[in-house]
């Protein structure tokens, strides 16, 4: 077993939610987003969505859309994305780190490379959210070859024949979109998540994580209530962009209020 | 010499996950998956429907005004060969309704939406003619009607956001990103991706995630075969060459589909150069991109050496995109196709000879194909023909070319 399903396994035997901040590199600037994930890992994230920018992010809503526009205008790259994870983990960051873009910029860098780049500095696995199962067979393969996790999404909108494929296919948790739509803080969850995740449940028996809209702890708890884990990308963002100048401690404080140890 | 048998047109192409060669394919999010799904299984049973099809050819006669003519440009021929160049003929889809062939497809996918039980159409638009086309069909059909633009394309194409509206449609800005067709077609699958079940999307070119590269080309490829036909009416035989501009690539594919089996028949597709190739300011992805996945499928795309995607630059706001349809980067590969381009400055030059020679204003993205044909053919010879798909009325551009000239209106 690899060391995201343990992840969730360990956090379900401590009996919470197994929470799963996101970051996009390279936002406000390469060396901020470093010590961003830094603070997230000291606050007591579980797994982190390591987010690689992309200039046409079209599962995204403004947020994720404006901090991978000031990452790539920085200049970032793919593979200072890769070197980022080599630096955490020689920091002694031990936790999951999964690398969450789109697929041409992998395409570019070579799919086969990328992953032997990944494998080798500790990256668990990828989502990648422009490329479904049926278009995911290059990287799967890599993916198996080097013992890393490819993760695929469902939505609301998955009908039971293509649970049963994502199932079968991929590896490490499932990521369940939790609203039909793009990325982006809401306030409230839908009322029909439930009777969706309980039909995700009945097709898979990997962990289940839940994203897409998550802001508040009481919507982590909510969410704690029929998956493993919830992911929460532009509620963090942002809450860091209400405090520019110290982006760190902000995004470490938002992850412990999420965690419900802390007010905001 | 590539074997006769590849480029028959059949239902294999594309394959059955949407591949054109190794073009082609969905690179969509999971939440449009079964909706994509959806709608490649109404399309082909929509396609093989008599009563749909009698729909949509009534349509054509009665409301598009198909067939368009096919006229022989003999002062323009003149003008640029000195009388030892080919005879040039024009594929006229500037007299389509509302100016441009992408009325062709609009009426089709709209009526497959009605078919479909879809109430609410969204569409992205360039230089804005496939908006006005959409607008137009959901006026005729009684479908709402939400068409997404760059705020570059808004500025330059002031005049079809005004009909669009006037025809009932919204237009909203799109300000992400370079602000023209790119980040429209972005915006556009984030309303898909979000109202997917009451929504229907027009997409406006053969490029995009599968099906579309396949029902654009179909419901264009009625270009070609008129042009087809009347060539034969008109001379007989098959023209020596056909020419169309490729910005996402639905004129050139609805002219060039019919002729790929005709081998002897050259294809030639012409780009935006923009201000020349050298730099980044053009939008010849075919002629200078690379392979990689775009709008959901993998073709020809004009990306960095990271892989992000660069903004491009046309004169035309309708070429001015750094993707293709995945058959066009299918019939370069193939060799069945090449592929060239012509700056901004040579397509006014085009545009100029065509106004002057046949009292026809073309549009600038048409202007590219007529400025190729004008400049490159002269060695076919007198005795050689050529079809030049002449996309749309140039009405739109006037704000366009008066500032190339200088001249205030």
């Amino acid at each position: 077993m690899s060391r995201i399903p343990e992840t969730f396994q360990r956090c379900a035997a401590e009996n919470r939610t197994a929470l799963m901040p996101y970051l996009t590199v390279g936002y406000p600037d390469l060396a901020t987003s470093e010590q961003i994930l830094l603070a997230m890992v000291e606050a007591g994230a579980d797994l982190i969505e390591v987010g690689t920018p992309f200039s046409d992010p079209l599962a995204d809503g403004s947020t994720v859309q404006r901090t991978s526009q000031v990452s790539l205008e920085h200049g970032t790259r793919l593979r200072d994305c890769v070197a980022l994870v080599e630096r955490v983990r020689a920091a002694g960051v031990t936790i999951p780190l999964m690398l969450m873009g789109y697929y041409n910029p992998i395409v570019k860098y070579g799919v086969e490379q990328y992953v032997t780049d990944c494998a080798a500095v500790g990256v668990d696995g990828f989502i990648v959210p422009d490329l479904p199962i049926e278009e995911s067979h290059r990287l799967h393969t890599a993916a198996q070859e080097h013992d890393l996790d490819l993760i695929f999404m469902v939505a609301p909108t998955t009908n039971d024949e293509r649970l049963d494929q994502v199932s079968n296919l991929g590896t490490g948790f499932v990521y369940c979109v939790a609203v039909t739509g793009v990325t982006g803080a809401r306030g409230t969850m839908s009322a029909t998540l439930a009777p969706y995740m309980q039909r995700v449940r009945e097709h898979t028996d990997q962990p289940l994580a839940v994203g897409f809209g998550i802001s508040s702890p009481e919507a982590v708890n909510q969410v704690g209530t029929m998956a493993d884990g919830a992911i929460v990308g532009s509620a963090l963002i942002d809450y860091m962009d209400e405090h520019p100048d110290h982006m760190p401690a902000a995004a470490a404080r938002f992850v412990r209020y999420l965690r419900g140890e802390a007010a905001i | 010499m590539i074997e006769q048998r590849v480029f028959e047109n059949s239902e294999s192409r594309p394959d059955s996950h949407g591949y054109y060669g190794r073009f082609g394919g969905v690179f969509a999010p999971e939440t449009l998956m079964p909706a994509i799904n959806e709608l490649t299984a109404a399309y082909q049973v929509a396609k093989h429907d008599p009563e749909f099809q009698a729909e949509l050819e009534h349509l054509r006669k009665t409301y598009i005004g198909r067939p368009t003519g096919l006229y022989e440009a003999k002062r323009f021929a003149e003008a640029a060969g000195g009388g030892n160049g080919p005879r040039i003929f024009l594929k006229r889809e500037d007299m389509a309704h509302t100016g441009a062939h992408k009325i062709n497809n609009a009426i089709g996918q709209a009526l497959l939406a009605k078919r479909m039980g879809k109430t609410r159409i969204i569409a992205e638009t360039g230089a804005g003619q496939h908006g006005v086309a959409t607008a137009t069909a959901c006026a005729l059909l009684g479908l709402d009607c939400i068409v997404y633009m760059g705020e570059v394309d808004i500025h330059r194409q002031s005049l079809n956001v005004f009909r669009m509206r006037l025809l009932g449609a919204e237009v909203r800005p799109v300000t992400s990103g370079s602000k023209t067709l790119k980040d429209a077609i972005n915006e556009a699958i984030r309303d898909w991706v979000t109202n997917v079940d009451e929504t229907f999307y027009i997409f406006g070119t053969v490029a995009g995630m599968h099906p579309y590269p396949m029902i654009v080309r179909d419901f264009q490829s009625v270009i070609g075969k008129e042009a087809r036909q009347q060539f034969e009416e008109q001379v007989g035989g098959l023209p020596t060459m056909v020419v169309a501009c490729v910005g996402g690539g639905s004129n050139a594919m609805g002219l060039f589909y019919e002729f790929i089996p005709f081998t002897d028949v050259e294809i030639v597709g012409v780009e935006a150069g923009g201000h020349g190739l050298d730099g980044h300011a053009h939008a010849a992805t075919l002629v200078k991109g690379e392979q990689g996945v775009l709008h959901g499928s993998w073709s020809y795309v004009l990306q960095d050496d990271d892989g992000q995607i660069i903004e491009t630059h046309s004169i035309s706001a309708g070429l001015d995109y750094p993707g293709v349809g995945p058959e066009l980067s299918w019939m370069k590969d193939s060799g069945r196709a090449t592929f060239a381009a012509i700056t901004d400055e040579e397509a006014l030059e085009g545009f100029q000879l065509l106004c002057r020679t046949e009292g026809i204003i073309p549009a600038l993205e048409s202007s590219h194909a007529l400025a190729w044909a004008a400049k490159h053919t002269k060695h076919l010879g007198p005795d050689a023909t050529v079809i030049v798909n002449l996309s749309g009325r140039g009405d739109k551009d006037m704000h366009t070319v008066a500032e190339a000239f200088g001249v205030e209106l």
